[in-house]
């Protein structure tokens, strides 16, 4: 019989030690981790970035990636979004009991491959086990710490008219991935999760230019959600064109099956960017030599007009605002 | 061949709007029926493009929308019932009752799942053989069957827990109802796509002999509906009424006729109850005598209580194409999608959604 998850394995007794050391301190060494101090200590000096993120996506395996992966980049993804270079990670498993050793071990690995990628270590850690039906398989939750390079300044609030608008690819491939393995509703695709690191692509964008006014990762909620949260906090409008996002013909396909709008759809590997428009040419070239910007595009730029406000051009000319996303699309992609 | 991209391209979507522009001079309003045609109206920006002799409203096809309260209320009163399970599609969650909604019961316990097909409720009754399982049959002749289908399985099957709530709806009666009611006059219909993909266009005939009004079936994307207003207008300008279809890769003239045998073998037509409208005669579909221990209504004792109605909600006056959105005063003020009061404000396919969702009435 293949080894499982017990209680015992979160009890502080000798299986949860052995788990600790064989299938996480093993995988993620590093030499904070590898104290095993209750704090993992560390000197930094400058500004630095703080963030929190919990997980609980299913299922736990889909094209493109793992709950793993994306306890990963989902936070090191919100400490660039800050402009933060990212450093450290902390990792807190909630497990069901009975979830498969291999399964865990084969997540711990790709937390491992999806943080050596990132840059950043996994320094301190947690390990819970609770009864069967407490969870479903396994919750993670990972927090940040990043420092803030010199004369860096992104915030949510910083958006003015004449800013251009900048998507770093296509959007959607995340949640309609995940979608695609849901039981009741599995259809074959070919799509893969976009879920990637961006702290790469951020430090290439702000070596083109430290003048980022915003950085938003489009999870939940989508590339709509997003536009309007940066409307909102900037007190400005935004207008982007229907005809230059890109979306890929496989979620255009999947999202008319569904009825859903594309705007709506979750991604872990994507990033909008406002900028100056002066600037917006240099970053874009610095984008596009960058692994997970090469489609990087301007689809739109900030205009003023009643606050958090996005309009939308349609390939008819027509406008159309494009809302807030109200309720639930998609349950636990992320 | 993708069958999306292909009908979003900007410049053959030019090339009509021009020619519509160009062709159409008398005054026309057309109504689209169905609700997925309105969301495209609004999502393209469609009215925006057309000349303003053109008027489109929208019509009551949102099955959600026209559910009737004393409909919503067997549901819940049917989900209150210990054990049974209530299988729906999610749209009918959120759609407030006299009282109370799926959503809101759920919460509190009932046994509530939303399913993405017919057959996911059917694997349901199978895994729960203890429980009842009512799957709720929402929604117009393109369901219907899949609907049919499921029955004949757990016939097949030997599932005994498995029933229908059948609150089907067939689309022809109720225009044919809401033409003779003479409160909207129009100059053409854009009839439904998927509904026409299992009746076929044979079923709109009597509207353009009876009532002399050109009838175009349309698709779902934005060059389908141009094409279809196209098409209509080219019928006004020469006084034509004939039924064409401007959906060929989805609609034959004589319908799915598998699908259509399904319906007629389980199904049989009923007098149904529809928002705004009232009791429609042969509207509906009840299951046949043969089928009648996987009929809801005829095994559980519902006692759904008084119907309500919500006050001051005027979604009846807009299924009929009578009033708009922005005529409601509770639109966009008391009921938006996050607290909806109607119907026409929770479905993703009814129009107070699509109105307010893409700007329409909000300045937009």
């Amino acid at each position: 019989m293949e080894d499982k998850i017990l209680l015992a394995h979160g009890s502080g007794g000798r299986l949860a030690h052995d788990l600790v050391e064989k299938s996480f301190v093993r995988t993620l060494a590093n030499p904070l981790l590898n104290r095993l101090d209750d704090s993992a200590v560390f000197e930094v000096s400058g500004k630095l970035a703080f963030t929190t993120d919990s997980y609980v996506v299913s299922p736990m395996f889909f094209p493109g990636g793992d709950i793993g992966k994306l306890a990963v980049c989902g936070t090191v993804n919100d400490l660039a979004m800050s402009g933060a270079k990212p450093l450290y990670l902390s990792l807190a498993f909630i497990i069901e009991e009975g979830l498969l050793l291999s399964e865990l071990e084969k997540i711990v690995n790709s937390v491992q491959a999806a943080a050596h990628e990132a840059g950043v270590e996994i320094v301190t850690g947690d390990t819970k086990v609770v009864p069967r039906g407490s969870a479903d398989k396994l919750f993670i939750n990972t927090a940040g710490v990043g420092l803030i390079p010199e004369g860096v300044d992104i915030a949510g609030d910083k958006a003015k008219p004449g800013d251009k608008v900048i998507l770093s690819g296509a959007i959607g491939d995340h949640g309609i991935a995940v979608m695609s393995q849901r039981e009741g509703l599995s259809f074959a695709t070919t799509l893969k999760s976009d879920c990637a690191p961006l702290g790469g692509l951020v430090a290439d964008m702000l070596n083109a230019s430290r003048n980022i006014n915003c950085l938003r990762d489009p999870t939940r909620g989508g590339l709509a959600s997003s536009l309007n949260e940066l409307a909102s906090q900037s007190k400005v409008s935004i207008k982007i064109e229907e005809k230059d996002i890109p979306v890929r013909e496989a979620v255009l396909g999947a999202c008319e099956m569904l009825g859903f709008d594309p705007l709506y759809i979750a991604n872990e590997g994507r990033l909008v960017a406002i900028v100056p428009a002066e600037d917006a040419d240099k970053i874009i070239k610095a984008m596009k030599k960058s692994k997970y910007g090469r489609d990087a595009v301007i689809i739109g730029e900030v205009v003023a007009g009643p606050a958090g406000r996005v309009v939308m051009k349609t390939v008819l000319g027509a406008h159309r605002i494009v809302d807030m996303l109200v309720g639930d699309l998609l349950p636990r992609i992320c | 061949m993708k069958y999306i991209t292909e009908f979003r391209r900007s410049e053959l979507a030019q090339g009509l709007i021009s020619h519509i522009r160009h062709r159409s001079k008398a005054p026309a309003r057309f109504m689209e029926f169905c609700g997925g045609h309105t969301v495209t109206i609004f999502r393209y920006g469609i009215r925006q493009v057309l000349p303003q002799n053109i008027e489109m409203v929208s019509g009551p096809g949102c099955p959600i929308c026209v559910t009737a309260n004393a409909d919503l209320d067997k549901a819940i009163a049917l989900a209150k019932i210990p054990d049974v399970i209530i299988a729906t599609f999610g749209d009918m969650l959120k759609v407030p009752g006299s009282r109370s909604s799926l959503q809101k019961i759920k919460a509190e316990g009932a046994g509530v799942m939303t399913v993405y097909s017919t057959m996911d409720a059917l694997k349901a009754a199978e895994d729960n053989p203890d429980k009842p399982v009512v799957f709720l049959g929402i929604g117009f002749e393109t369901t219907a069957p899949t609907v049919a289908a499921s029955i004949l399985q757990a016939e097949e099957r030997g599932i005994k827990n498995y029933y229908v709530l059948s609150l089907h709806k067939l689309c022809p009666p109720v225009i044919r109802a809401l033409l003779d009611s003479g409160e909207v006059e129009l100059q053409g219909l854009v009839c439904p796509g998927h509904v026409s993909t299992i009746i076929g266009s044979h079923p709109w005939e009597f509207i353009a002999k009876d009532y002399g009004i050109p009838c175009v079936v349309s698709g779902f994307e934005p060059l389908d509906i141009l094409q279809c207003v196209d098409m209509l207008v080219e019928q006004v300008e020469k006084g034509q009424s004939k039924v064409e279809i401007a959906y060929r890769r989805g609609v034959r003239p004589e319908g799915n006729r598998q699908a259509l045998k399904l319906m007629e073998q389980v199904f049989e037509p009923a007098p149904a109850h529809w928002r705004g409208m009232g009791e429609v005669a042969d509207s509906g579909l009840k299951l046949r005598e043969k089928y009648r221990r996987f009929d809801a209504e005829a095994n559980f004792e519902l006692k759904p209580g008084p119907v309500e109605e919500p006050a001051g909600c005027i979604c009846g006056d807009i299924l009929r194409g009578v009033k708009k959105p922005a005529d409601c005063p509770l639109f966009g003020k008391v009921c938006l999608p996050e607290s909806p009061v109607g119907p026409c404000m929770v479905s993703s396919e009814g129009s107070c959604s699509a109105y307010y969702l893409y700007g329409e009435g909000r300045g937009g």
